[in-house]
């Protein structure tokens, strides 16, 4: 088991033609994911990834024929928009969105979107899913963690590596580790991710990284002493970030006061959350 | 990216918010040709990109052409909170009769635009949210619905607008939901929205700022950019593609990840010391860039020490140790380094870096320890 990618998913890459796509396509082939289709606009009918894989025009075409139940986009700022809502309007379930950079304004539109269609978003702006062993939906590095029972969900990229890099010099590995992006608005969130978690039945304990800006951490600190039963351990970057600057992610900026590591710290200390002080010192709690 | 007063008016005003009448000014002569085509009595306002210009004593009445010129005169040669004033704004005086404060602003929590509206205008709109949140209103706006007419009548009602003014505020604020659209601003501020003498609405300041990653779209609002409001090495960063934010420690800092940078950040703090910078080069590693970033850290005379801490995932770390030897090359650096290489092909980029004159750390506690003592700091 794992969350919501599997060596079942029918995996679809937009834009698998461009050079970020077919590179990480490729990545994501070796390591074992089920990609059964690409899309490219006007290259439809071409093959890729040693003639395994086929392209076509549109999503809704290439869902028809492959039965594609996962889309990731790779397409750039300008065109991800348009690649969301065309995921979404041939009712792929679940749509990861890689690209950094796309207009809120975008974003906004696509996500009322999406939310009216039920179908789920992972990023913009984020790094992806893994689920060790199983399947590489993104661009998260294959060989830096293991299968395991520990399911890890983070803004950021290279932080998160860092982790389970970490975690598996100590032995540990991951269920299922998602990126949910660095954008102000995105999609799948802390909260909606720890339920994912808390109902996996290969998932024992969870880490949750976050980062200034914004009010998801507080929102996921609600919901942990509520409603979960699992131990959650977190780091919180930016404690040193001065407000009014955006940390290098869209998302990352102490706005008017709020957003701060220290408020998102003690709200989930509160919860119950155990902080770790660095992230290195995630693996030896999670170790404890 | 913040516009300047005229250049969010010049957007109002093709949008249909009603503004003053008024033109730029980059000398005081100007300034006073200008009086005198608008009958006398102006406001001279600096352009500059800070709150608190008026009480700065940036923003001033002038009864005549000839005090608008010695007005323009002392404010051309003031610093406000830093920045210094090349260009002012010179409209019309309106009589007013009562100050409005509204805005469209993106909100993250409800993932949609939200109007803000409050019948106490005129002032800092966040003290009137600590002080009396009643007099502020926010409706949400549905991004694929867009303003609809009976909002914006809600809005009216909400700040006690007078009736007969409601028609012609459907309009503005319209106009207002349509300069935010049109240009992806996160911000369109009207403050204050004012009721004239004369019974008129009028925007009589404004203020927009722009999603930076939606100015692909708007090459007519990239000339707008003020680069006085940034540190010269943040524009000079932008040039390569590198994220940095200058700060005010000595342990200047190289990462790749925006995250892992801040954590960087976070652990030299914890042990004592105080980050020069925020730094994220990115994905990849090329010479080229590591370089760049080189240049732009030891360009702050106040860095004792470079940290690089760079994780390898899909970019090797061989491949990254090639590029910082090439830079090292290119760029001459005379303080000590402190260098951690972790994941994909770590071993084989340390035996590239050996004969390099750096010091190297496993960890990343180790790395922030080693960069603080020898900067001199902590304990």
């Amino acid at each position: 088991m794992s969350i919501l990618v599997n060596k079942s998913s029918r995996i679809l890459v937009q834009g698998i033609t461009g050079n970020e796509g077919i590179f990480h396509a490729s990545q994501m082939f070796d390591y074992g994911t089920n990609i059964v289709a690409g899309v490219t606009p006007g290259k439809g009918g071409e093959w890729v990834l040693n003639g395994k894989v086929p392209v076509f025009d549109s999503v809704k075409v290439a869902a028809e024929a492959t039965g594609a139940d996962v889309s990731v986009i790779f397409v750039p700022a300008r065109f991800a928009s348009d690649a969301m809502i065309e995921a979404a309007d041939a009712n792929i379930p679940l749509v990861i969105c890689i690209t950094e950079g796309v207009p809120v304004h975008d974003m906004m539109r696509v996500r009322e979107y999406l939310d009216q269609k039920n179908i789920k978003l992972v990023g913009p702006n984020c790094p992806g899913l893994l689920t060790p062993g199983e399947a590489k939906v993104g661009i998260i590095p294959g060989n830096i963690t293991k299968p395991g029972n520990i399911g890890v969900v983070s803004r950021s990229g290279t932080l998160t590596y860092e982790v389970l890099y970490a975690m598996k010099n100590q032995g540990l590995g991951a269920s299922t580790c998602i990126g949910i992006g660095g954008d102000p608005v995105h999609g799948i969130n802390f909260l909606q991710t720890l339920e994912l978690f808390e109902a996996d039945p290969q998932t024992d304990q969870i880490v949750m990284i976050g980062e200034i800006g914004g009010t998801d951490e507080q929102k996921a600190a609600d919901y942990i002493s509520r409603y979960m039963t699992k131990p959650v351990v977190s780091f919180i970057a930016g404690q040193t970030a001065p407000p009014g600057k955006r940390m290098g992610h869209a998302g990352a900026i102490i706005e008017s006061g709020t957003g701060t590591a220290e408020e998102k710290i003690e709200a989930l200390r509160s919860a119950g959350v155990q902080i770790a002080k660095h992230p290195e010192e995630i693996a030896q709690i999670l170790n404890r | 990216m913040k516009l300047h007063e005229y250049q969010s008016k010049k957007i109002f005003e093709v949008n249909g918010v009603p503004i003053p009448r008024g033109r730029v000014a980059n000398s005081a002569s100007e300034v006073k040709q200008i009086a005198e085509e608008l009958g006398g009595r102006v406001v001279v306002k600096s352009q500059v990109l800070v709150g608190g210009r008026g009480k700065a004593g940036g923003i001033r009445l002038a009864k005549t052409p000839s005090e608008a010129k010695d007005l323009a005169t002392i404010i051309l040669g003031m610093e406000i909170k830093g920045l210094p004033v090349r260009k002012l704004l010179v409209d019309e005086a309106v009589g007013i009769k009562h100050e409005i404060y509204l805005a469209v602003v993106d909100d993250r929590a409800s993932r949609s635009p939200v109007i803000i509206a409050s019948e106490a205008g005129g002032i800092d709109i966040e003290e009137v949210a600590q002080e009396t949140p009643e007099k502020i209103i926010k409706i949400m706006i549905d991004p694929l619905m867009g303003l609809q007419d009976f909002q914006a009548r809600d809005i009216a009602l909400g700040i006690d607008l007078p009736r007969p003014l409601w028609k012609n505020f459907v309009q503005i604020l319209h106009g207002l939901y349509n300069a935010y659209k049109a240009t992806d601003a996160s911000l369109a501020e009207i403050n204050p929205l004012v009721i004239t003498e004369n019974d008129k609405l009028l925007a009589l300041d404004a203020k927009m700022v722009i999603d930076d990653n939606a100015l692909f779209r708007h090459p007519e609002l990239i000339e707008f950019r003020d680069l006085d409001v940034e540190d010269p090495a943040e524009t000079e960063a932008r040039k390569y593609g590198l994220s940095f934010i200058k700060l005010d420690g000595e342990i200047g800092c190289m990462v790749n990840g925006a995250g892992l940078a801040m954590a960087t950040m976070d652990i030299i703090k914890q042990h004592g010391g105080n980050p020069a910078n925020f730094l994220d080069i990115g994905g990849g590693a090329g010479s080229s860039k590591v370089s760049a970033a080189l240049r732009i850290i030891l360009s702050d005379p106040k860095v004792k020490v470079i940290l690089i801490n760079i994780f390898g995932g899909i970019t090797r770390c061989d491949e990254v140790a090639k590029g910082i030897l090439a830079a090292f090359e290119e760029v001459k650096v005379k303080v000590p380094v402190v260098i951690r290489l972790v994941g994909t092909n770590a071993e084989e980029g340390r035996a590239l870096l050996a004969g390099a004159d750096m010091e190297t750390a496993d960890s990343l506690v180790e790395a922030a320890q080693k960069a603080v003592s020898m900067a001199g700091e902590g304990v």
